[in-house]
């Protein structure tokens, strides 16, 4: 069996925070924001908010889109767990009301949610699950330091989940075939150094807690990655990239999601961007730009996304007749 | 100054970092030209696609006039191709 997506939703917080309110504390402008990175705002969780939060008010909303609420194989794509243990997953399907159901978080960082989708596509083909609540979740902002101009600026908070259901692979809303991969050797590039086993608890203003970024290497493997991966993808396959309707690369940084474009021939009307509105919300990127895209039945999409790890992976669908997507980012 | 190496360096500028060609000349700075950090990653990128030569990020910081970085490519062994 195949994995058809038959409902989607999102959740971000209220609260907006422009470049403006960065460029009053930090010293960075809005022009410099929006040149580098076509950021203008993102969404910042209350201290109160944790990723379960977020992700539980995202599968809801996915749950009412799709009409239905039967329990289902619940899968957390995140990097900003709301504890080191559990995952948040079982979390999730809890406030569901969902007892004993398959669920575990999928940690690929900024590709976590096409992994997850790969790995959703495994519980269904496995006949493991016959319906699979894909999220991508993340509070970056946490992980984030608030007095960083060159990261914090980037992130976003923010929740998006997908219903997949068993199906047939020429379905409108069958999701495949998949490229995924990784690189660890890159690892110092991008990371959030201590916390875990390695570099065990540093008190709470340490810097190695959180995201450190070397931009030029992580830009140059963002492009090379999602160009190379979406190319395989088409060739596997047997498409062209006239095939491909829309475009929806990991909402990371406007100028890596043109390169990568530009690098694969997609003309500028096909390539789907709100980076603008909510920088970059980790995991659930993918998903938030697949509501706010306005896709039309029948579309071919390529998704294709890159994160720390490196990881990287890329997939293919074709949007289905899902009717009205709530795309109002409220919770 | 004319070379193939340049010619390319000139091509890569107009039609993928929307240079005017007006602008372009062998003591033209990156950031005559007004090209950010970012774009210097890019071009980076395009030099080793497109004439078959790594720069590192670190050249591509000291990277100044047009004439330095055809001078540092074509030291790389910068191929172009088409040209004798």
């Amino acid at each position: 069996m195949t994995a058809v997506l038959d409902g989607i939703g999102v959740a971000v917080p209220d609260r907006v925070v422009t470049n403006d309110d960065f460029a009053a504390r930090l010293d960075t402008t809005d022009d410099w924001i929006r040149t580098r990175t076509g950021i203008g705002e993102r969404r910042i969780a209350d201290p109160a908010v944790a990723t379960s939060d977020l992700a539980f008010a995202a599968a809801q909303d996915a749950l009412k889109h799709a009409g239905s609420e039967s329990p289902s194989a619940v899968l957390v794509a995140t990097t900003t767990p709301d504890h080191p243990m559990p995952g948040v997953a079982p979390l999730v399907a809890a406030r569901l009301g969902w007892d004993a159901v398959p669920a575990f978080d999928v940690q690929a960082a900024c590709a976590g949610f096409i992994y997850g989708l790969a790995a959703a596509a495994g519980l269904i083909a496995t006949g493991v699950s016959e319906r699979v609540l894909v999220i991508g979740a993340d509070v970056m902002s946490r992980i984030t330091n608030q007095d960083d101009r060159a990261t914090a600026v980037l992130f976003g908070d923010g929740a998006g989940a997908v219903t997949l259901r068993a199906g047939e692979a020429e379905e409108p809303g069958a999701i495949g075939p998949f490229d995924l991969g990784s690189d660890g050797t890159q690892v110092g590039h991008l990371m959030v150094e201590a916390g875990g086993t390695r570099v065990p608890g540093p008190s709470p203003e340490e810097p190695a807690r959180f995201l450190s970024m070397n931009g030029r290497d992580v830009y140059r493997h963002a492009v090379r990655r999602m160009t190379d991966s979406s190319s395989r993808l088409l060739e596997r396959a047997g498409l062209e990239v006239d095939d491909v309707d829309r475009f929806v690369a990991h909402q990371a940084n406007l100028r890596i999601l043109m390169a990568v474009a530009d690098r694969l021939g997609i003309p500028e009307e096909r390539r789907v961007s709100n980076v603008d509105r909510f920088g970059n919300t980790s995991a659930a990127s993918i998903p938030l730009a697949l509501a706010d895209a306005a896709l039309r039945p029948g579309e071919r999409i390529l998704l294709t996304a890159f994160g720390s790890g490196f990881t990287w992976g890329s997939t293919l669908m074709t949007w289905p007749d899902l009717g009205f997507v709530d795309n109002d980012h409220r919770r | 100054m004319s070379s193939a190496v340049y010619d390319k360096v000139k091509e890569l500028l107009i039609d993928k970092f929307g240079v005017s060609e007006d602008e372009v000349s062998p003591e033209a700075t990156f950031s005559d030209l007004d090209l950010d950090s970012l774009d210097l990653v890019e071009f980076a990128l395009a030099a080793e696609e497109e004439m078959g030569v790594r720069i590192s990020d670190e050249e591509a910081e000291q990277l100044d006039t047009l004439d330095d970085t055809v001078k540092l490519l074509e030291k790389k062994g910068a191929t172009v191709e088409g040209a004798g």
